[in-house]
């Protein structure tokens, strides 16, 4: 009896990734996003919902984006983006902090094995944000799975973690600006010296536009990506809570109602005719700007 | 024949229709969706036009104070002046008080003379404004120069401000500015307005079309569907979904 259940269940799985491979090789006639971001939120309120222990949400909503994370690379989407964690999240109970960084602890070390899905689909994984704010053991993991995962050419995932936009916008006018300070100074290495006398050869207008905008736009944390071509954010809120805002000009922003965990192949299925349906706008956008 | 040509061909024919089917079954499935929305855009109207008449009671009633500030996201080629004015009289009898009109190419902030002139229940927005209850409603407009562009010049300013302070120690690695210090240079360039609480998109997409990214941190997005179609009982539901929305604000 039990091998003839497990009989069925197999054929039914087998089924179901046959339906998908097929919806697949039609939705890929039309246009492929080539940047999907996720905004995963809604896995305490998940919690709450299906009554269960306090954490396990998030651990369901691990397996959410790893299924999520599946569709996309088989689906051809070279560039996913998650926000896992903002600096904002800093602000919640310590408890609650520290049992998400051991989570992602864990998580860290479960995406680095063999068998896992960056290495099956060659992925290479970048942690995007204020690193510096996380602790030690997490940052070191987070810096040892970008090593590991280098060498990767496939996909991109990045995970934004210790990461909001203005942060990241602010780090960027940072880096611009010592970049210039550099230059300065190296160009009057053999003159006067510094600060303001080594500006003596700018002129004002010059001066006024010392830093371009490309040199902030290289600093970005996300500049190792193209702009994103779909913000999916669950829980149907239809914020960004400070994420990719200075990337997001053009994309096309979706929020279907269901909690994060929750999320399926019906959502990304509506997530990618929606754009299909809106691309030949949005790449007009982009050519104007 | 030869029998290795043979089977080249016929993989080559089976491609070709397995080809053309593919291409039919997708614009099936996009002709589909079509209807799909076409269904939705109709429920959708009937539905805004219960609303507009008072039909529904749960809209009657519109908390409109938590709304202090309003971004509306224009597609630029929908840009009607007189479909701008009706809609800015429409929120001048719902009791929005500062408003901010926004489109890419800037069409709105050209034509910002006539539309003050044209709409006589408002004032400009000054930058050192404070959101107060006033009787005229305060406009601003924005376009796309207003947030990238604008960026770059802060950091310009926060550049000479820091050459200037005489420091000359080189700062590696260490935070040197803060975000209330880019906010104020933003303010000097003129491109840090208030933050809006909601932004309403009329337009093709729900995408907010490079809208200052500095303002929007937790401001709430709605698609609203063309300018040449909107309407007044959609503008009271979007409002309305906006004044139910609890935020966290990350805690």
């Amino acid at each position: 009896m039990e091998r003839i259940r497990e009989r069925v269940i197999q054929i039914y799985g087998n089924l179901v990734s046959l339906l998908q491979k097929c919806i697949f090789c039609i939705l890929s006639v039309g246009p492929i996003p080539n940047h999907i971001a996720f905004i995963m939120d809604g896995n305490r309120r998940f919690t709450k919902k299906c009554k269960l222990m306090e954490g396990a949400g998030h651990k369901v909503g691990f397996s959410a984006l790893m299924s999520m994370l599946k569709y996309c690379y088989e689906f051809g989407v070279r560039y996913v983006t998650v926000y896992a964690f903002s600096i904002e999240n800093f602000k919640r109970s310590p408890e609650e902090v520290q049992s998400l960084m051991d989570l992602m602890l864990k998580k860290i070390e479960e995406i680095l094995r063999k068998q896992s899905i960056v290495n099956r689909y060659g992925v290479r994984v970048i942690f995007s944000g204020n690193l510096k704010l996380l602790s030690e053991p997490v940052r070191l993991a987070a810096e040892r799975a970008m090593l590991a995962t280098a060498k990767n050419s496939k996909a991109v995932l990045s995970i934004c973690v210790a990461y909001t936009s203005t942060n990241e916008i602010m780090h960027a006018v940072q880096e611009s600006c010592e970049e210039k300070w550099d230059e300065i100074t190296l160009l009057n290495s053999s003159g006067a010296g510094y600060g303001l006398i080594s500006l003596g050869g700018y002129e004002q207008d010059e001066m006024d536009h010392l830093i371009k905008l490309t040199d902030i736009e290289k600093h970005m944390y996300m500049a190792a990506a193209p702009d994103p071509d779909i913000i999916i954010r669950t829980s149907g809120e239809t914020r960004l809570s400070n994420f990719l805002l200075w990337q997001s000009a053009n994309c096309y922003l979706y929020s279907p109602s269901v909690l994060w965990p929750e999320i399926g192949f019906r959502q990304f299925l509506w997530a990618i005719l929606n754009f299909q349906q809106i691309h030949f706008y949005l790449d007009k956008l982009r050519k104007q700007s | 024949m030869d029998f290795a040509k043979l089977k080249r061909r016929l993989y080559y024919w089976i491609h070709q229709i397995v080809n053309i089917l593919l291409r039919l079954m997708w614009h099936l499935l996009h002709v589909t969706i079509h209807l799909c929305y076409f269904a939705i855009n109709i429920a959708n109207a009937l539905e805004s036009h219960l609303i507009s008449k008072g039909l529904l009671r749960r809209y009657k009633s519109l908390h409109i104070s938590k709304l202090q500030y309003l971004a509306i996201v224009i597609e630029s080629e929908d840009c009607r002046t007189s479909n701008v004015i009706e809609l800015l009289q429409w929120l001048a009898d719902l009791g929005v008080k500062h408003v901010c009109l926004y489109d890419m190419e800037g069409i709105l902030k050209k034509s910002k003379d006539f539309i003050l002139e044209k709409f006589d229940g408002a004032t400009l927005f000054q930058e050192n404004d404070v959101l107060l209850d006033q009787p005229l409603m305060t406009l601003e407009f924005a376009s796309l120069s207003d947030g990238k562009e604008a960026v770059a010049k802060a950091a310009n300013v926060l550049f000479m401000k820091y050459l200037k302070s005489g420091s000359t120690s080189s700062y590696q690695g260490e935070q040197i500015f803060t975000e209330s210090q880019m906010g104020e240079a933003l303010k000097t360039v003129g491109g840090n307005g208030p933050e809006p609480d909601l932004l309403l998109v009329y337009g093709p997409a729900r995408c907010h079309l490079g809208f200052p990214a500095w303002r929007i941190r937790y401001t709430e997005i709605q698609h609203m569907g063309p300018l040449k179609s909107m309407k007044y009982g959609s503008l009271i539901k979007a409002i309305y979904k906006f004044t139910m929305v609890q935020q966290n604000y990350g805690k």
